[in-house]
């Protein structure tokens, strides 16, 4: 059973997103992605400033078996982005909520975020699936 | 509904993520397919490939009937055990499949094919049987793959009677078989799809798992299809149905090597049109690509000589051993370029740097490109 930490909120493309406090969201892909993709051996972080829409594709992690985009959880602005995935690309099987974060966002909206799903809803939308 | 290998509980036990293949159901891999990977570069990994079948055929026209069947020539196999590597080719010239056929002597040849080709590979070969043929595909035997530096060591202790002594006696590409009532049917090749030494072992379905646990506990590590299929490009070996099918003739696949032309008298079906696409000159350079660039090679992208479009991936991935992307690739006929050259590859819209290079990539441990 993956991790689904409670301090988070989720999209149903299994992208997590967590409130830094500071006007910015950290984001990132679920347990549940990492595992379900494999090792992971090359990503794509977006450029800082990029201005982007919720749902819109904004980075790409590819594992062993194949490319997959990451959506962002809202619009907003790329704040900033991991630079040390870039060589250590497996920081997001092994770390996929903390070492493993893909970059963070400043939502041009902040409410915006409390209309993502919670742990529960997430948990649940896992087990539908 | 997908059929299960008579390993199929074995790979639930030890958590495999299984997938669908060919009408399988089997382990992409048992948690890190990278670790996987490497292990089979660095000491002994196993395979379940049970899907793929053996298929023995006998009868006095054996041998007749598969000098015809294969664009390789089986009059080249004299001693019984020694395996040969075969195209089965449509009258077109194109790929049916490729398989690998054993010597068996008296008994006639086992020739084992791909698991998705199966149904289509027994159907064509039976249409092209005479009622003196005995086509018997062994539904009844598994298959285990053991590869690795280590592997024949690791794998030979668990043989019965004699069979190890005689297995670790095989030179490359020479097969032997039990000898006695109730190993029969054990049949160990030194041959296998990973670029390393090592057997691969059809048995009885019913006494694979024992077999199968015994090397689990001797260290080997099981291994899944991701693995298989990495272990393969890093070896430059080709994938039927990803690197050719039915629509691609071995000359433009890098397989020309494997067509025996010599003796001319002998018709096998293709031969007709391979010598009018031999004679055209008009065929694909099939060459090895390494990402130099970032990102990863995919089948189906494609692949650019001085900006223009010049052929395409046909399979690609991360190999483990190098921590570098590589692929195989077939360029428009004509195309110019040499190993070591520069090129490009297009990735989600933009190219990527790529470098021209001959196949195999790693072999037997060692990585044989120059990846500066």
């Amino acid at each position: 059973m993956s991790q689904v930490p409670s301090n988070l909120r989720y999209t149903k493309d299994h992208e997590w997103a967590r409130d830094n406090g500071d006007g910015t969201l950290t984001v990132g892909i679920t347990d549940h992605a990492q595992e379900a993709l494999g090792d992971l051996v090359f990503v794509e972080v977006p450029e800082t400033g990029r201005m982007v829409a919720a749902g819109e594709a904004c980075a790409v992690v590819e594992s062993v078996k194949a490319a997959s985009d990451i959506y962002s959880p809202l619009a907003g602005t790329v704040a900033a982005v991991n630079t040390t995935l870039a060589d250590a690309p497996e920081k997001i099987n092994e770390d996929p909520y903390d070492q493993g974060w893909i970059f963070t966002l400043t939502p041009a909206d902040p409410a915006g975020y409390a209309g993502l799903m919670d742990a529960d809803a997430y948990a649940r939308f896992l087990e539908d699936a | 509904m997908d059929l299960h290998t008579p390993l199929f509980v074995e790979h639930l036990s030890l958590g495999a993520r299984m997938v669908p293949f060919g009408g399988w159901e089997m382990p992409l891999h048992y948690g890190s397919q990278i670790e996987e990977h490497l292990a089979v570069r660095a000491r002994a990994g196993m395979f379940d490939v049970s899907h793929m079948r053996a298929v023995d055929v006998g009868g006095v026209g054996a041998r007749g009937f598969l000098r015809r069947l294969l664009a390789n020539d089986v009059a080249r196999l004299r001693e019984p055990g020694k395996a040969l590597y075969s195209c089965m080719l449509n009258p077109a010239g194109g790929v049916l499949d490729d398989l690998i056929v054993y010597f068996l002597g008296a008994d006639g040849y086992r020739v084992v094919v791909n698991a998705a080709t199966t149904d289509k590979d027994l159907a064509w070969m039976q249409s092209q049987a005479d009622e003196t043929l005995h086509l018997r595909p062994r539904r009844d035997l598994a298959m285990i793959a053991v590869q690795g530096p280590a592997a024949r060591e690791l794998a030979a202790r668990h043989l019965p009677g004699n069979l190890g002594e005689a297995a670790l006696a095989l030179k490359p590409f020479y097969a032997t078989r039990g000898d006695i009532a109730g190993e029969a049917d054990w049949f160990v090749a030194r041959t296998g799809y990973t670029g390393e030494d090592g057997f691969e072992i059809l048995l009885p379905g019913d006494q694979a798992p024992t077999l199968w646990r015994a090397l689990v506990t001797d260290g080997v590590m099981p291994c899944g299809l991701g693995a298989r299929d990495t272990l393969r490009l890093e070896a430059g070996m080709n994938l039927y149905g990803q690197d050719m099918d039915e629509t691609t003739s071995p000359l433009d696949c890098g397989l020309g090597w494997t067509v025996a032309w010599e003796p001319v008298e002998r018709d096998f079906i293709g031969r007709a049109a391979l010598t009018a696409r031999r004679a055209s000159g008009d065929l694909s350079p099939f060459v090895g690509l390494l990402l130099t660039g970032r990102g990863v090679l995919r089948g189906h992208q494609p692949v650019l000589v001085h900006g223009q479009i010049a052929g395409m991936v046909t399979s690609g991935g991360f190999g483990p051993t190098l921590g570098r992307s590589i692929g195989l690739a077939r360029l428009h006929p004509g195309t110019v370029l040499e190993a070591g050259e520069d090129c490009a590859v297009e990735i989600r819209g933009k190219p990527v740097a790529a470098r021209r290079f001959n196949p195999p990539f790693v072999r037997q441990g060692a990585v044989r490109i120059d990846l500066d």
